[in-house]
């Protein structure tokens, strides 16, 4: 049941990046592109989803627990860092070259484009990538 | 390559990327991220950490399907970039987005509606630095 639950969220989740444009590559670079073919549609994206979570988070909080699980799960760090701001900012480089978003090429892979395969699996390696540098730090750099 | 205003329905698909974010919320306790469900599948830590990700995936995947079932055509991807800059830009964005502990639906959708402070800083950050790369790629460049 609870696997059912989440490939429903799944789903939902990918109809509304479908349906709001956000799968579509060129959509999303005329977002950034202010000094050319500017499309604003992407704002409205943020302001949909924001409003709806914003009420529904309140409302979820409400709750002792989640319904298929024994608590909320949420992200306790506070701290603005470096690792924070750099990475956010390596990410919209990275976002301004491709086009994609790991949120919009996971829904977009059902379409069987190589393009999001390509993407998909730069996104992997990336990942990957940081995370063998981030062990490779620990056990050589560190005293 | 010019696109379409689409207010009325990017509003709409905003607003199902959130009600799906407060379901998995509600359902699993769980932050709907992009970049946590691909991390969680590459590196996970247990069976069942492994599986309400696959799932939540499956369903992702399976959405192009079910819109091209309703309305009989797949959403449009067009693609204005080369096949080495989705490439190069994909290894970026995964890398940047683990460092940053999130991306668009992590820290965009679900940080700011948490009134996150790590995500309103992560945010402005992202856009900034995507619109300034679209600049230089576009305009300063000249590429498309």
């Amino acid at each position: 049941m609870k696997l059912v639950f989440a490939l429903v969220t799944g789903l939902i989740f990918g109809v509304g990046i479908a349906v709001s444009g956000m799968m579509n590559p060129a959509k999303v670079l005329n977002f950034f592109d202010l000094a050319g073919s500017w499309d604003p549609s992407l704002a409205f994206v943020m302001a949909g989803a924001v409003f709806v979570a914003s009420i529904g988070f309140r409302l979820a909080s409400k709750r002792p627990s989640p319904v298929f699980s024994n608590r909320f799960q949420l992200p306790t760090a506070a701290q603005i860092d470096v690792k924070l701001v750099a990475g956010s900012a390596i990410f919209g480089i990275g976002w301004g070259i491709a086009g994609f978003c790991p949120g919009a090429a996971l829904p977009a892979l059902g379409t069987f484009r190589w393009e999001v395969g390509l993407f998909a699996a730069a996104v992997f390696t990336g990942l990957w990538l940081h995370r063998a540098a981030v062990s490779f730090r620990r056990e050589h750099l560190t005293a | 390559m010019e696109t379409n205003f689409t207010p009325f329905a990017s509003l709409a698909g905003g607003a199902a990327i959130g009600l799906s974010a407060v379901l998995l919320m509600v359902g699993l306790g769980r932050i709907m991220g992009a970049t946590g469900l691909l991390s969680g599948v590459l590196f996970a830590e247990s069976r069942d950490e492994l599986m309400w990700r696959l799932a939540v995936i499956a369903g992702m995947v399976l959405s192009p399907g079910v819109i091209w079932g309703v309305t009989g055509a797949m959403p449009s991807i067009e693609v204005p970039v080369s096949p080495r800059m989705i490439a190069i830009g994909g290894v970026i964005v995964g890398i940047g987005a683990r460092m940053g502990s999130g991306c668009t639906s992590g820290h965009g959708v679900c940080g700011l509606s948490r009134l996150s402070i790590r995500s309103m800083v992560a945010v402005p950050t992202f856009i900034l630095t995507a619109g300034l790369t679209v600049f230089v790629i576009r305009h300063v460049l000249g590429g498309s």
